[in-house]
Parts: C-alpha cells; sequence; structure tokens
C-alpha cells in the first residue's frame, strides 16, 4: 500500500482509490492491492463455481476456483453439492487434476491418504506409523460454505456470509429470465472456451456492462451478420439501459424484446432460424414448442454481471478468474437445453463459437482490447480510469426509453467498484 | 460436368502422398503469409475447418474453437482482413512447418493425413509457440487440382485456455 500515491501523497485505505466516478490506475497494476483482493474479496463473498449441470449425477466431480484458490465441486450420494480444497491435509499435494468426471474417492498420489467426495478422509496407508489419538476425523478436504440459486453454485470461505439468495437479491429475477433459455427442458452446459489476457481481472469486470465498446469493437462482427440480425445487434440503438442491482452486481439491457423470452412467442421467426423451426417441426414439435425453442435459442438480449467473478451474459456463463496482478483467466461456458433437441443444441454451439472464444468473431477483439488497457496503463501512473459515462437511473428504477442510465451509461462500473471500495476499505 | 468422362478422372486420380504434402506445404505458406483469399479457394463446397476444443469428439455435436463451413471461412477472412478488428489489424507475425506426415486413410478419391504443426507467433513483444496435431483429408478438384475436404488442428493444449488467436491456423 506505501506504494501508491494520489497526487503526490501517500495513500493510506485502498477506499481513496475509488471515487464515484473514477478508478485510479494503481487498481490494475499494483501486485499489492492484486494480494490484498485475494483475501479481502475472494475470501469473503460469494464466488461461483460450477453450474448444476457441470455435476450432474452423484460422484460427479469438476475441478473450479475460488480466486487464487483450487476447489473440486463433487456431488455425493445423496445429491449434495460440496466444494473442496484441492489440497491433500497431510503435505499438500492436489488430490484431482482432472478438469471433471466420475469419482467415488479423491486418493492422494504422494501417500495414498484416500477422501470421501464430501471430504472426510477415509483412509490413511501404513495408519500404525501415526501415534495413538491420531484422527482422521481431524484431517478432511478444507470444504467450503456451498448454496445454489437456479443451477448457478456459489462458495465461499466466510462461513458466517449472509445467504446467498440475499446476496445476489435484485439480480434473482435476472437469473430466473435468463435461465429461460432451458426452453423448459433446463439449462444445461455445453462446453467452455478458455481464454487468458495480460490484463487485470476488473478491466474484464468493467466490460461485461460495457455497451459502448460494442459498435466499436465489434464491428467485424457485426459485418458478419445477415442484415435482420445485425439490427437485433444494435445495441445502442433499442432503447436499453443499465441498472444497478446492488452488492455489485448489474445489469445491462441491450436488447429489450430479448428480456422474456416467454414474451413475443408470436412474432414471425427470424430469417436466421428459418431452417432450424423447419427441421424441429419436422421432428414432430407442435408450432407452440417450436417457436419457444426457437427464441430461447437465441439467447436473451441482457447482460447480468455478479460480483466479482461470473455474468450471464445474453447466451452463456463468463466466468474470470485473477491469476496475478496482471493475467485473467477467462471461461465462456457455452449452454443449451438439457435434454432439449440436438438440433437446436447444435444451433446454440454454432452461434457461440461464431462469437466467443479465442478464434471467436467477438472474444478475440476484447482480449486485444483489455491487453491494451493494460499496457496503456504503464503511463501515467497519478492519471485516473474514468467511469463516468452516463447518469443513473432515478433510484436505480430502469424502464426502457427512460433518459436516465442509458445502455451506454458506466453504471455497472460503478456499482461493481463500490462494492471493491466497500470490501477493500480498511 | 455430369459426364462420365469426369465422374471417371476423379475416380482414377486420387491424390498421391507427395502431391498431398505439396499441397499441405503451399497452404501452410499461404496462410503465413496472410494469403486468404486464395485460401478460400482451396476447399471443396462441404469442406469443414475445425479447431476442437476437445479430442475425440464428434465435433458437430461438441464446441469447438472453429467449426467453419465456406461460408464461414469466408466471413471469417472477410473480418481478418478488414482492418477493422483490432486483433488481427495488425496482425500478429505467424511462422509455421507441418511435418511427421502419415497417411491415416486413402481411397480412391481422397487422401486423409495425419501430421503436427509447430507454430510460433509473435506480436507486441510476445512470442508463442502453437504446436498441434493436425490432420487433413484433401480430395482432388474436378480440374485436377487438390482440394481440402476437411482440416482439423487441434492444439497441443486445446481444452486448456488459449490468448487471442488473429489468424488463421
Amino acid at each position: 500500500m506505501e506504494t501508491t500515491t494520489i497526487d503526490g501523497a501517500v495513500v493510506s485505505d485502498y477506499a481513496d482509490l475509488v471515487r464515484d466516478d473514477r478508478g485510479h490506475t494503481s487498481l490494475y497494476k499494483d501486485a499489492k492491492i492484486f494480494d490484498e483482493e485475494m483475501q479481502r474479496i475472494f475470501r469473503n463473498t460469494w464466488v461461483w463455481v460450477a453450474h448444476a449441470s457441470d455435476v450432474p449425477t452423484k460422484n460427479t466431480f469438476k475441478t473450479s476456483w475460488v480466486g487464487d484458490q483450487p476447489v473440486i465441486v463433487t456431488r455425493d450420494k445423496a445429491g449434495q453439492v460440496h466444494v473442496l480444497l484441492n489440497r491433500c491435509r497431510h503435505r499438500a499435494a492436489s488430490v484431482c487434476e482432472k478438469k471433471k468426471g466420475k469419482a467415488s474417492v479423491f486418493v492422494c498420489p504422494y501417500h495414498g491418504w484416500s477422501y470421501d467426495v464430501d471430504g472426510k478422509l477415509r483412509k490413511v496407508p501404513h495408519a500404525k506409523g501415526y501415534e495413538e489419538g491420531f484422527d482422521t476425523a481431524d484431517y478432511p478436504l478444507v470444504s467450503l460454505r456451498v448454496e445454489e440459486y437456479n443451477g448457478l453454485i456459489f462458495a465461499t470461505f466466510k462461513q458466517d456470509i449472509e445467504p446467498l439468495e440475499e446476496f445476489l437479491g435484485a439480480a434473482r429475477k435476472w437469473i430466473d429470465l435468463f435461465m429461460k433459455q432451458g426452453a423448459g427442458f433446463g439449462v444445461k452446459t455445453l462446453g467452455e472456451h478458455k481464454f487468458r489476457f495480460p490484463g487485470n481481472w476488473k478491466i474484464q469486470l468493467e466490460n461485461t456492462t460495457d455497451a459502448y465498446h460494442f459498435p466499436i469493437v465489434h464491428k467485424t462482427f457485426l459485418d458478419s451478420l445477415d442484415e435482420e440480425t445485425e439490427n437485433v445487434f444494435d445495441v445502442l440503438g433499442q432503447g436499453g439501459w443499465v441498472e444497478d442491482l446492488g452488492n455489485g452486481h448489474s445489469v445491462m439491457v441491450m436488447i429489450p424484446d430479448l428480456i422474456d423470452l416467454d414474451d413475443n412467442l408470436d412474432a414471425p421467426i427470424p430469417d436466421r432460424f428459418a431452417d432450424l423451426a423447419r427441421e424441429l417441426a419436422e421432428e414432430g414439435h407442435c408450432d407452440a414448442d417450436v417457436r419457444r425453442i426457437v427464441r430461447a435459442v437465441g439467447g436473451t438480449g441482457f447482460n447480468l454481471n455478479l460480483f466479482p467473478n461470473v455474468a450471464c451474459s445474453m447466451a452463456f456463463f463468463r466466468v474470470l478468474r485473477p491469476v496475478s496482478v496482471d493475467e485473467t483467466e477467462i471461461t465462456h461456458v457455452a449452454i443449451g437445453m438439457d435434454g432439449g433437441p440436438v438440433a437446436g443444441n447444435r444451433a446454440r454451439l454454432r452461434l457461440h463459437e461464431h462469437f466467443q472464444g479465442p478464434m471467436g468473431f467477438g472474444t478475440p477483439d476484447d482480449a486485444e482490447g483489455w491487453e491494451r488497457v493494460q499496457r496503456g496503463a504503464q503511463a501515467g501512473d497519478d492519471l485516473w480510469i474514468l467511469l463516468n459515462r452516463g447518469v443513473d437511473a432515478p433510484e436505480g428504477v430502469a424502464e426502457p426509453g427512460h433518459n436516465a442510465g442509458d445502455v451506454s451509461a458506466e453504471t455497472g462500473m460503478r456499482a461493481a467498484y463500490q462494492m471493491w471500495k466497500r470490501m477493500m476499505a480498511a | 460436368m455430369s459426364t462420365d468422362i469426369a465422374e471417371k478422372s476423379e475416380v482414377t486420380s486420387a491424390p498421391t502422398f507427395e502431391e498431398a504434402i505439396a499441397f499441405v506445404w503451399a497452404e501452410a505458406d499461404l496462410l503465413d503469409r496472410l494469403d486468404y483469399r486464395p485460401w478460400l479457394k482451396l476447399w471443396t463446397d462441404s469442406g469443414k475447418y475445425i479447431v476442437p476444443v476437445e479430442r475425440d469428439v464428434d465435433y458437430v455435436d461438441a464446441l469447438n474453437i472453429v467449426y467453419d463451413d465456406q461460408e464461414m471461412r469466408e466471413a471469417r477472412v472477410k473480418r481478418l482482413l478488414s482492418g477493422f478488428s483490432m486483433s488481427s489489424a495488425p496482425p500478429a507475425r505467424t511462422v509455421r512447418t507441418v511435418s511427421r506426415f502419415v497417411v491415416t486413410e486413402q481411397d480412391e478419391r481422397s487422401i486423409t493425413l495425419r501430421g503436427a504443426q509447430m507454430l510460433a507467433e509473435y506480436k507486441y513483444q510476445h512470442m508463442r509457440f502453437l504446436p498441434a496435431d493436425i490432420s487433413y483429408r484433401i480430395v482432388r478438384g474436378p480440374d485436377g487440382n487438390l482440394l481440402l475436404d476437411e482440416k482439423i488442428v487441434t492444439l497441443i493444449n486445446a481444452e486448456d485456455f488459449q490468448f487471442g488467436i488473429g489468424y488463421l491456423l
């Protein structure tokens, strides 16, 4: 902390680095701030670790992260989800190096300590070598508190934290709307794109509710669409808005028509989905089902940013993992209908590949832009990052067409940085 | 075009191993020189250009990094050459070699090669190395020239993270 100065004065409280309309450049660059963030934020709040469909049945698991801490997400025989630190209690070796799979036991490869999927230490080889009184009950895998909301699984180190539902607050409504993409079948993860960029994690956090960059950075994506779809993606021109949802969460509505996927089912099916609609009809789905599925396949029209590490972004989950002060890993999780028509999920996959991932028509340009922020922030130690675009909606209540908190306002970023300030203040 | 003679010549002139390798090298050279428009003409109409995330899956029903038909290839090339995509303008410099060829399938119409691609990428002081297993199904087109019917580039770390890739693999 002692290295950071503002206008020549040493900063004594991290809170001084965030003002209502700006954040200090050191937030991107100071390795000490990063270390503090891992403690004060990522060990003190709900952090997204998995979607329920990542661990669909008993004894399934996936490895994940809570900040800089590697964890295993497991589902036990009773269906309960556990989040366990991926570290043997003996001499620290990781007990699982697979991304996902099935396992009824995790055996440390070093000395063979074995753990149940709920973390309990099951057996220690050559136990006679330990003194009397050594109790396996004392050495389970460290277990985090876990809660789930509508398929989103979060974990936290902070045992006495508020319930997840309370933490999510006003964001719950938007999660429920987002999950309508399951078209009544439920939502299932279909695959992941992972990429990194050499820059601070908050640069990505900002981006999820940044409509301002969209027509500029993503011009080549827009140019690759048919005219009808390009009009749909005219995100600045449809009366959208950004809303501060509290606790650092925010939602950016870009396409108001696509807020509720149960609405407007009688509207004409867009040309780009005509083939899919025909295929579904030929498979025997009734007209109402075809319309519902096709509209769900197209995804929602909003980005919901949940502080600090996950977004429900139009048609996918965007998960960030801070690696170091100037490196961040992003996972874009493709989602589809759980048990829904194959043709529909195939269409979802192709849509996801079009924009997302290291060779998508959108992601590489985002990543390049974020890298440029980090590179540019090497200059001007005393300068600030401006977050003053647009004005907030009155009392955070937004409706389509109102004058405040328009879609390109930096309201969502301000919301996230205010939460950062709250959690980082001395 | 639908005469017996054309069909017969197609059937009797499967690409040889040597022809296929020369073709693959010429393709790699085009890509390193960012000469993407002629690259678009190297494909059959139904050709698929695939960069998978996962190995040993049915790519059509899996999430891939790239799963391009001709229409998507054309859109991709347009994007990369537009000058409006900051990840490809300015472009990274790439140098690649393709080797370790073995024939995995051969019939009277096509040859399928498996090989290794070693690609170095350079941009903004970053040097990155992107090794990949690579497979090509190559057929002879109606004019006697060879065409790509399928190209699958499986990065050594396909299921792990990448950095943005603003060029063609």
